[in-house]
């Protein structure tokens, strides 16, 4: 890994800042030199075809997958780094798991641990990770359930819900550890049409509580109603990124022009 | 398809005897050739079923179940140690520890157990002593039937339990990995206390059938000298003779044992489907 220079951190003001951002899996490149900011408090959604780099790039951000150039800063760190005096050198294994609880992650295919309750799950990492007190973490999943509107499904499992009430414990558990920044990963993709909107409705409570969120997500109107900024990826670099109304209603790139007509 | 009243007379199906008469002509046959062979066998043959019957609850034969139990209780437990940090080499990203654990499991899978357990009966002869940095050992003293035994049982059995794990860690799915390591989890503990627990479910039945193999396999030992259920009958056999007797009673008590041991499994299954029945894996209750 590449040693910044100090300048680098004048990137502005944000929690991720992502500079020519690039990762191959072996010799397939797939992202081609992102630049990409979330300030804090922001709801930022990155849209695309399918294949165009998105989930990889979110995999990036917490450390699922690894980058081979440019500059992924989360706060205050480089992702995959740490100091060393005055060097970065690569992170440990325990400072990724510190760091990864600090990032709030909600997958495609919910990802539920399927031998534990929903209360089980939204608590998991206060208990397993945080070291919480069980009776502390209980009270705070509780609170987390009734939030995504699942307080009487506390005990139910996995498989006892249906796939909207998964996801909304998901993103319970997500938010749990207070993380400084959200990442979902087209979490509607999964789920029948008619339970679209009860995951939307939690996702858009947490941005008018300030969250901070990166969301990839088809849901184009959704991003048109609550996005602070939309990034356009077409096969691994940003063709096109700025306010909704800009990149969704008033498009100017062609590529961002087509997907949009494409999935209308 | 059971005929109803209002089918038509002309639609009832007729069963034809054909079929039962062949099968109850292959069943005669049957119970013609067992009846023969245990004529031969137990009705003309020798067999002195007093000697069995004293030999079968002597305190030789108690001490010889119970050896047998002891070494498939202590290697069955530590091949699922060893199996498990096999498994997990197996499936890390580190090339070297892949490449040792594939090549223990070539090397103890491609080798006889008879072979194995002489060897390990025989260290002695070509490394008198074990010189560790803080101090030495005789071999000797520390190479028994019994350690010897257990040495190649419980080396041995690892690099198959080790694959029956593996088989299980990899049909959890990756997604589970993912989740536990975005709340935080380091990849160790995402391995021990998200996936192993739901892996458990596809391990039990192999490693189950496993366990039962290897409570056979024992038996191997007794060309060591050790004295467990084979050993104890052969060196009884020695001394009086009843060689075939000797057999019976061996036979007799892997046949108890075996049947006890599928039971437990069979039950231990059971619970498991249970527990699935609606839905929710409840093994292991982490929190
Ligand atoms: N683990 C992997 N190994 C090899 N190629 C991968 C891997 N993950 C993703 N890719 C490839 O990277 C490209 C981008 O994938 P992805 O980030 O999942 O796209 P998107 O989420 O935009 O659909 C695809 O061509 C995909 O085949
Ligand atoms: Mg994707």
């Amino acid at each position: 890994m590449h040693n910044p220079s100090p300048a680098d951190r004048s990137f502005p003001d944000g929690i991720v800042r992502i500079r020519n951002l690039r990762k191959s899996f072996n010799e397939h490149e797939v992202l081609k030199g992102i630049d990409l900011n979330v300030r804090k408090g922001e709801a930022a959604f990155i849209i695309g075809a399918s294949g165009s780099g998105k989930s990889t790039l979110l995999r990036c951000v917490n450390s699922l997958e690894t980058y081979q150039a440019g500059e992924l800063w989360v706060e205050d760190y480089l992702v995959g780094a740490e100091r060393s005096g005055n060097r970065w050198v690569e992170a440990r294994a325990s400072t990724t798991a510190r760091r990864r609880s600090q990032i709030g992650m909600v997958f495609q295919r919910f990802n539920l641990f399927p031998n534990m309750t929903a209360l089980e799950n939204v608590i998991s990492g206060l208990v397993m990770v945080q070291k919480m007190p069980k009776a502390q973490a209980r009270e705070r999943g509780m609170d987390l359930l009734a939030k995504v509107g699942l307080a009487e499904r506390a005990g139910s499992y996995p498989s006892q819900l249906s796939g909207g009430q998964q996801q909304r414990v998901a993103i319970a558990r997500a938010i749990a550890a207070n993380p400084a920044v959200i990442l979902f990963d087209e979490p509607t993709s999964a789920l029948d049409p008619e339970l679209v909107g009860e995951v939307l409705s939690v996702m858009r409570e947490l941005i008018k509580e300030g969250m901070t969120m990166l969301i990839v997500t088809h849901e184009i109107s959704f991003a048109e109603e609550v996005g602070d900024s939309v990034y356009f990826i077409d096969k691994g670099v940003v063709a096109e990124h700025g306010s909704p109304q800009q990149v969704i209603r008033q498009p100017s790139h062609p590529r961002t022009i087509e997907f949009l007509a494409r999935i209308r | 398809m059971s005929q109803t009243e209002t089918r038509a007379e002309d639609l009832l199906i007729h069963r034809r005897s054909g079929p039962r008469i062949v099968n109850a002509i292959i069943a005669v046959i049957a119970i013609i050739v067992v009846a023969v062979a245990v004529q031969v066998f137990i009705g003309t043959g020798r067999i002195r079923w007093d000697i069995v019957w004293t030999y079968m609850w002597s305190p030789a034969l108690f001490n010889g179940v119970g050896t047998t139990l002891m070494l498939t209780g202590v290697s069955l437990a530590g091949s699922i140690v060893l199996g498990t940090i096999l498994a997990a080499m197996l499936i890390s990203n580190n090339a070297v520890l892949k490449l040792i654990a594939s090549s223990y499991i070539w090397f103890f899978r491609g080798t006889p157990l008879l072979v194995q357990i002489v060897f390990w009966f025989n260290l002695g002869l070509f490394l008198p002593t074990i010189e560790l940095p803080w101090t030495s050992i005789n071999t000797n003293l520390l190479i028994t039937p019994t350690t010897a035994a257990l040495l190649g049982l419980l080396l041995n059995v690892s690099a198959f339990m080790c694959e029956v794990i593996r088989g299980g860690l990899i049909s959890v799915d990756k997604g589970q990995t993912e989740a536990a390591l975005s709340i935080g989890m380091t990849p160790v503990q995402a391995l021990l206390q998200i996936v192993l627990p739901q892996a458990v479910r596809v391990i039990l039945p192999t490693a189950g059938n496993l366990a039962i193999d290897l409570l056979k396999t024992t038996s191997l030992v007794y060309v060591i000298g050790t004295r467990e259920i084979m050993g104890s009958t052969q060196s009884i056999a020695a001394q009086t003779f009843y060689v075939i007797e000797m057999l019976v009673v061996a036979s007799l008590w892997y046949l108890i044992l075996v049947t006890v041991a599928t039971l437990l499994q069979a039950q231990l299954e059971k619970r498991l489907a249970r527990s699935q029945g609606a839905g929710p894996v409840q093994i292991g209750k982490v929190i």
